[in-house]
């Protein structure tokens, strides 16, 4: 690593990178340049390939092809130590501190001041506390991180990279966590940072606030970079329309099988977060029998939490969910999915397998105190074992047998095990969170009509989805969710690519939303 | 299905292999030969009363690993199976002397009042798990200590025969509260043992035990939640399953069962709660239900072998040698158990995959291979 610096060089340069994973290419040639002492914002959906690129910044990762240059050096990074050693600090959306320490002890750790057993912790305070002032991030290092607010935790969690000198610090969706009032202070933060020579990268999915804050505007999709903007001339609808695309797919044209008795109803749902925050605000919509509802959204703006409080896993705070005229207040999570309330989670490992029990198990999941598998108090094995054998055959599941531990099968096959389970319960209502992450493209077209043949049989369908083409093609109605509130409802067959990433984004709201 | 045989075996011949070389190493360290000590050991070993009395021993050990490994299957850690045993006891052993029953049911009321109390002991650390997110671990062991006061002034204030001055210890429990022996039906089947060896009727509770764990666990749907709870709780809780229930049902029923396992003493051999009822009990079931790997058949074989042990020990002292040695086979048995099993499982693991990808693949050539877990 040289020391020189190339006059006029770009504080971060990336050139062509390429990073593949199994099955995906994440970033497919990405160019990125980051004047020295400005704000820089990277902008894209999920799945675009930001997170991947701000890791192979970070040292977490080295890239497939491409090179990563800083302050007009060329860098290989074998692990984030490389990465801070020239300067680069991050900030993580998930925050990584330990509640249980002081400010000044989660700092340090890691990076200790101070020789062999000894820390030398008044020089740890001092620095502390001078970066605090210098930056107004207005943090006392004494104070114990378990007891702080949230925007005082990333105001620590940027004290961090700050403390091991960092010159260019990233921020992974900052403004996620936070309310109004703290994103306004955190802006003002970074404006300070950067008046003193810093470099700030962000990124974000929120233009409303990127174009307040940022100097310049990178835009990413699928994998790639699509343009370089400044704020000054592009307004949000144009930055929408970058990362939506200037075209979205076309909406099955079959006809409509919506009918009007009210399978799903959530009148006016309030759940509460960490401080003033609502999780979900004030949410009211209708799903009927044999119409797909699908939630547009970014990830982290309340999915997982309607989610969770329709399952009853989840407390409420104010309002109803109700199934089939029925008020859920009381009714447990067994009850409810014993009325027939179906499940595809998001995360299939998590929430969705026992990876070490057998797939006839794991079908059972859900379902257990049901025919064909339970019979009274006692399991049916061999209604089990036929119904896993149904599963297999219909949803094309590629497995040895129906013995085989759930872990042995690919992601792929792992998910048309899940679709297939809760198809074949006969569903009346279906909460389908990314149903076809990680399934062929062959697959998903069969699971995709698999949905429709329900619907036509009157099922009613929750379907959340970061994939448009899903949602689009699916989803008779569309809602669009933005920190925990419906902000809009839209016609799939009509919307407008740019109309669409707005509401996402927040770059417009609706004049009323359904 | 070969291989599942060698994933079987391999794991407990590791261990047993590697604890027999550290035991020899801490023999030869004091100067002993480990081939004089294992040969008394297996000397020991070889009669029918050692054999009997192996069983006998580990009938009570079988049934307190059943009780912990439940609550392992769960993901709960009931260590204060040890406290809740002995308050079952004494206040089985003080109910029991108190009245005359016919036989059966004069049996059926001690066993149910140790069941109650100790199951009922549990839900205390239950209840504070559930209300105040209390660790386990943490109140069943605190609670250890407390049942030791309680057992220790119940008995010595309340329960004790008064007519017995040097100890402290509840009446004796008439015949009619007796478990009978195994030896006239033996008998029937032509096997007589030598007088003075006596197989304790307790054996057949611990064997209907380890097949009732195996219905409840393997056949039941409360057996699924159960199991599914301890693997993965999220998948458990969208799947219906209550958390706060199935924790208290889980250490209830747990301690329950370490009730029962301080029945075989109680029913078959001292018929009093006192100074020689034996202690500890809880914590070998812990270290039986790690090395049975929480399965009927392992727990089974591993209290065995850990009675065994014991039972082997006891020629030592007569051959020179340090009778702790039983001591270290057992602790390094153990160690090394729980690790060989770690490793071969992985093992088994990875080769579950890579079998099910190359056959999943198989099926259809040309397409991609699928990753191993996404």
């Amino acid at each position: 690593m040289s020391v020189t610096t190339a006059v006029g060089a770009p504080a971060i340069e990336l050139r062509d990178i390429v990073k593949r994973f199994p099955g995906v290419v994440a970033n497919d040639g990405v160019n990125l340049r980051v004047t020295p002492g400005t704000i820089h914002a990277i902008v894209g959906e999920n799945g675009a390939g930001k997170s991947t690129l701000m890791k192979t910044l970070y040292g977490a990762h080295r890239p497939d092809e491409g090179q990563i240059l800083v302050d007009g050096v060329e860098q290989t990074f074998r692990s984030p130590r490389d990465a801070i050693a020239v300067g680069i600090g991050m900030v993580f959306q998930h925050f990584m501190l330990a509640d249980n320490l002081t400010v000044w002890e989660n700092i340090v750790l890691g990076d200790e001041p101070g020789r062999s057993f000894r820390i030398d912790v008044g020089a740890a305070r001092r620095r502390i506390r001078e970066l605090s002032e210098r930056y107004g991030l207005d943090v006392d290092p004494d104070a114990l991180v378990g007891g702080l607010g949230v925007g005082a935790k990333q105001r620590a969690e940027i004290l961090k990279v700050l403390y091991r000198d960092a010159r260019i610090v990233i921020l992974d969706e900052p403004t996620t966590v936070l309310v109004p009032q703290e994103v306004d202070r955190l802006f003002d933060n970074l404006r300070g940072l950067v008046a003193d020579g810093v470099t700030i990268l962000f990124i974000s999915h929120k233009l409303d606030e990127v174009l307040k804050v940022a100097d310049a505007i990178t835009v990413v999709r699928m994998g790639r970079t699509v343009a370089e903007v400044a704020p000054s001339d592009v307004t949000a609808r144009d930055l929408a329309e970058l990362m939506v695309g200037s075209e979205l797919p076309k909406p099955d044209t079959r006809g409509s099988t919506v009918t009007d008795v009210v399978a799903l109803r959530l009148d006016d749902l309030v759940v509460k977060g960490e401080g003033d925050r609502l999780l979900l605000d004030h949410v009211s919509f209708e799903i009927h029998e044999g119409e797909i509802l699908g939630v547009a959204g970014v990830e982290g703006n309340g999915q997982s939490e309607l989610i969770e409080a329709i399952l009853g896993v989840l407390p409420i705070d104010q309002g109803t969910v109700a199934m089939a005229g029925r008020d859920l207040a009381r009714v447990s999570t067994r009850a409810r999915r014993e009325m027939g309330l179906g499940y595809i989670p998001q995360d299939r490992q998590q929430d969705g397998l026992l990876l070490a029990a057998p797939l006839w198990e794991n079908v059972m999941l859900g379902h257990q105190t049901q025919v064909p598998f339970a019979r009274g108090q006692w399991l049916d094995r061999q209604g089990a074992l036929r119904r896993t054998r149904v599963v297999i055959q219909e949803f094309d599941v590629r497995t040895p047998g129906p013995d085989v531990a759930a872990l042995a099968l690919s992601g792929g096959n792992q998910q048309k095990l899940i679709v297939g389970r809760e198809m074949t319960a006969s569903p009346r209502v279906l909460i389908a969170a990314h149903p076809t992450r990680g399934v062929d493209v062959g697959a998903q077209a069969e699971i995709w009509e698999d949905l429709r043949i329900a619907r036509a049989d009157g099922l009613a369908v929750l379907l959340v989805s970061a994939d448009l083409e899903e949602l689009i093609g699916l989803s008779d109605s569309l809602a669009v969710f933005l920190r925990g509130r419906l902000v809009a409802t839209l016609d799939p067959s009509t919307v407008s690519p740019a109309d669409l990433g707005s509401y996402m984004t927040g770059a417009r709201e609706a004049a009323s939303s359904t | 299905m070969r291989r599942r045989l060698t994933y079987a075996l391999a794991a407990p011949l590791l261990a047993a292999a590697i604890s027999l070389v550290v035991s020899s190493i801490a023999l030869l360290l004091v100067g002993k030969s480990p081939a004089t000590a294992y040969r008394a050991m297996w000397e020991s070993l070889d009669s029918a009363d050692a054999l009997v009395t192996v069983l006998n021993v580990a009938a009570p050990y079988y049934v307190m690993g059943l009780a912990v490994a439940l609550g392992f299957k769960m993901g709960l850690f009931n260590i204060g199976a040890d406290d809740q045993y002995r308050l079952g006891a004494l206040m089985a052993a003080a109910v029991g002397a108190a009245v005359t029953l016919p036989a059966p049911l004069h049996v059926l009321l001690i066993v149910v009042v140790a069941m109650a109390v100790a199951g009922a002991y549990a839900g205390v650390a239950g209840v504070l798990k559930v209300t105040r997110g209390v660790n386990e671990v943490v109140s069943t062991i605190m609670l250890n200590f407390i049942a030791t006061g309680i057992t220790a002034y119940l008995l010595t204030v309340y329960l004790r025969d008064k007519r017995v001055r040097l100890q402290s210890e509840t009446k004796s429990i008439k015949p009619s509260g007796w478990l009978p022996s195994l030896n006239r039906a033996l008998g029937w089947v032509g096997y007589h043992l030598p007088s003075g060896t006596v197989l304790e009727g307790f054996i057949v509770i611990a064997a209907l035990t380890g097949v009732g764990f195996y219905l409840l666990l393997s056949r039941t749907r409360f057996g699924f939640d159960l199991r599914a709870t301890g693997a993965n709780p999220w998948a458990a809780r969208s799947s219906g399953v209550n958390a706060n229930g199935m924790i208290m049902k889980t250490i209830v029923l747990s301690g329950a069962i370490a009730g029962l396992a301080g029945m075989g003493p109680l029913l078959s051999e001292i018929h009093k709660y006192g100074d020689t009822f034996p202690t500890a009990l809880g914590f070998t079931g812990i270290a039986v239900a790690l090395l049975g790997r929480n399965s009927p058949t392992g727990i089974a074989v591993g209290a065995l072998v850990w009675a065994a042990i014991e039972q082997a020990s006891r020629g030592l002292a007569q051959a020179g040698i340090p009778p702790e040695i039983g001591k270290i086979l057992q602790g390094t048995l153990l160690l090394s158990a729980v690790v060989a099993f770690e490793v071969v499982r992985r093992y088994g693991q990875a080769a579950e995959v890579r079998e099910a990808a190359a056959k999943a693949n198989a099926a259809r050539p040309g397409q991609p291979l699928p990753a191993a877990a996404s």
